[in-house]
């Protein structure tokens, strides 16, 4: 009986190791924030048409989720649009890194005839969220657009209804702006709203702006290039009215390269310096220092490589900004702390 | 051997049975299960605060509650007539000739995915109640029912947008029931000289729980839609009578924020809602459940149809 055990064992060892040597494919999981999902899906299958051994499967369920499944090690990697909070970090089994990918900007779409493009500044935007400015003729609207035509009308309010790495953005943006929004509302991917309508998804934001004469609302930047809405422009910190552009994206992590953290765990909302839209950030991707698969982790750290250098020409055409360069260069020692082996 | 084959079908279904039940326990348990956080901390006061706020993890679900319950109620009674009326056109009124074309076209409305109704909603639907609204006279806007400024989006979208998803639904079955009426009533009623309408009645009150059940199950398609309504409603956690306030339902709220809910009591939170949802709709169902029995039980008192008096019989 024993005997035959021990035979059964070697031969099923056996059949591991052969199936081992001969697999044809890695297959990587990961999973987590929706916006980064066209470029990501991108990179995974153009790696693939160059590394047909590599297959990396990744599933855009949300940032929350994404977090939450690489905390419970049931996908490789996760992917996020706002960085882990520290109880997220502690609660996970091993060390996080997040590593910036790419860039994104959110943009303020409005619904008001005959106004033109209109600029804004932190103040006014987080006190129209606040419902302290009501109508489209307040002064301080009129103040930043002199000669703008400006009606008397009620300004809706709309925000995303569900929770979204966009408003996390957003948000992050009118906080470090308006202390009173950070107060009232705080940062996160859902907070309470104090006055708007919520529309679900960047179709239904921008669904609800353009129907909704006198509405102003919030999309990403690639939803607003792709699909033709005209945006209006920011004041960054310098005091620039700045229009979101792939440029002056980039521009806003140029910025922050002085002051990056080791970590990365950085907003780059209201970044400081010439030309920066303020209402940028990265978004990450969320791998383990010290991951159990080894096999994996060598090749996920290839593919981030690349992803880093050859796969950033892709982000421009998606309605990505690339990284700057310094940033790759900080993110390659980082990577080199990954345990491989 | 014949016994051995019969008791062997009778524990079979009956297993199959009683897996209805345990699935149903199973999941009451394990949304218990998994809201403890929320349950612990909020205790009943989860059903009556009226914040929900994410970011310093304070949850109340009453706006959720209400919005479910106002727009289903507000749905049913809306669709409620309209379904009958069709059920009864179809299996009373209708020539042969347009029934089955009739028939099929109710039945088509049930198949369409809701995400259709949705974006529907969004492109056709919200700009007419947005215009309907913005006409709306003055003075009706002094009432509750009507306040607030028409921003089209808001319970009226929803509850319009869940009536037309209800409408095939318990059109199809209560005219199933009223075809399983046994054409014994009608001929008996027009034996005693009803006029058509009253030989409908009479088939309408055999068929009464039948109907009711027909209503109930709208009733619980309309509580538990998720996707249409969170498109139109504007999803605004403020209770409000009004017909134009966007508002929020709970199979919406855990359609938008679960995917992103990454702290434990935020999710445990969001789980709550659903056990929440889940107790009313049990409560809903076996409520009616009652309903039926109790009207099923006295058939002894059945108040008799009136039928109009054949001419020249002396009273």
């Amino acid at each position: 009986m024993r005997a035959c055990q021990r035979v059964f064992a070697t031969l099923a060892g056996l059949a591991l190791l052969v199936s081992g040597i001969g697999a044809q494919t890695i297959q990587i999981n990961g999973a987590g924030a929706t916006f980064p999902n066209p470029i990501y899906s991108k990179w995974f299958s153009e790696y693939n048409k160059a590394n047909p051994k590599v297959q990396i499967n990744y599933q855009p369920i949300g940032s929350g989720g994404g977090i939450r499944q690489l905390s419970n090690q049931t996908v490789f990697f996760g992917a996020t649009d706002g960085p882990m909070t520290p109880e997220q970090m502690q609660q996970a089994p091993g060390k996080v890194l997040h590593l910036p990918t790419v860039l994104g900007a959110v943009v303020p779409i409005y619904n008001l005839q005959g106004a033109g493009e209109l600029k804004f500044n932190g103040q006014v935007l987080a006190d129209i969220y606040l419902g302290k400015i009501t109508k489209w003729n307040d002064a301080a609207i009129a103040k930043l657009n002199a000669g703008a035509k400006l009606p008397a009308t009620d300004i809706t309010v709309v925000h995303r209804a569900e929770a979204s790495g966009t408003s996390y953005i957003w948000v992050d943006f009118l906080a470090k702006v308006s202390p009173e929004w950070l107060k009232k509302a705080g940062v996160a991917t859902s907070v309470n709203w104090p006055v708007g309508l919520g529309g679900k998804g960047n179709e239904g934001v921008s669904g609800l702006v353009q129907q909704t004469p006198g509405s102003i609302g919030y999309v990403e930047l690639i939803y607003a290039i792709q699909n033709k809405i005209s945006y209006g422009s920011v004041q960054n910190a310098d005091g620039e009215f700045v229009r979101a552009t792939v440029q002056s994206v980039t521009a806003a992590a140029g910025a922050a390269v002085k002051n990056m953290p080791k970590d990365f765990r950085v907003s780059i909302t209201n970044a400081p310096g010439k030309g920066v839209y303020p209402i940028s950030s990265f978004t990450w991707l969320l791998l383990y220092e010290n991951p159990k698969d080894k096999a994996q982790s060598k090749v996920m750290v290839d593919f981030v490589k690349w992803a880093l250098t050859d796969g950033q020409k892709f982000a421009p055409d998606l309605g990505y900004a690339p990284l700057p360069a310094e940033v790759v260069k900080l993110e390659m020692a980082v990577l080199g702390t990954i345990k491989v082996s | 051997m014949f016994k051995g084959r019969e008791l062997g079908f009778r524990l079979g279904t009956g297993a199959v049975a009683f897996c209805i039940v345990l699935i149903v326990a199973a999941i009451g348990w394990e949304l218990v299960r998994q809201s403890q956080l929320s349950i612990a901390k909020f205790g009943l006061g989860f059903w009556v605060h009226d914040i929900w706020d994410p970011v310093s993890g304070e949850f109340g679900a009453r706006p959720f509650i209400w919005g479910t319950l106002y727009s289903s109620v507000l749905a049913l009674l809306l669709a409620g007539p309209i379904a009958l009326g069709i059920a009864i056109f179809l299996s009373e009124l209708c020539p042969a000739s347009l029934r089955t074309p009739l028939t099929f076209l109710t039945e088509l409305l049930a198949a369409i995915p809701s995400i259709v109704y949705g974006l529907w909603g969004i492109y056709v639907l919200v700009p007419i109640v947005r215009s309907l609204e913005s006409s709306l006279p003055e003075s009706l806007k002094m009432v509750p029912l009507f306040s607030g400024p028409p921003v089209g989006v808001g319970m009226l979208a929803a509850v319009l947008i869940l009536a037309v998803m209800v409408i095939p639904f318990t059109a199809s079955v209560a005219r199933e029931v009223l075809k399983a009426v046994p054409m014994s009533q009608r001929e008996g009623a027009y034996a005693l000289g009803a006029t058509k309408w009253e030989a409908i009645q009479a088939a309408l009150y055999y068929a009464r729980t039948g109907i009711i059940g027909a209503v109930m199950l709208g009733f619980g398609r309309a509580l538990g839609e998720t996707m249409a309504v969170t498109m139109v409603i504007g999803n605004t956690p403020k209770i409000s009578l009004s017909l134009l306030a966007p508002q929020y339902t709970m199979a919406a709220v855990l359609a938008n924020e679960f995917s992103e809910a990454a702290d434990e009591l935020y999710l445990d939170a969001l789980i709550e809602v659903g056990l929440v949802l889940f107790i009313i709709t049990l409560t809903v169902n076996v409520a009616s459940r009652m309903l039926i029995w109790k009207m099923n039980r006295p058939a002894v008192k059945r108040k008799p149809v009136r039928v109009a008096t054949p001419v020249g019989e002396a009273a």
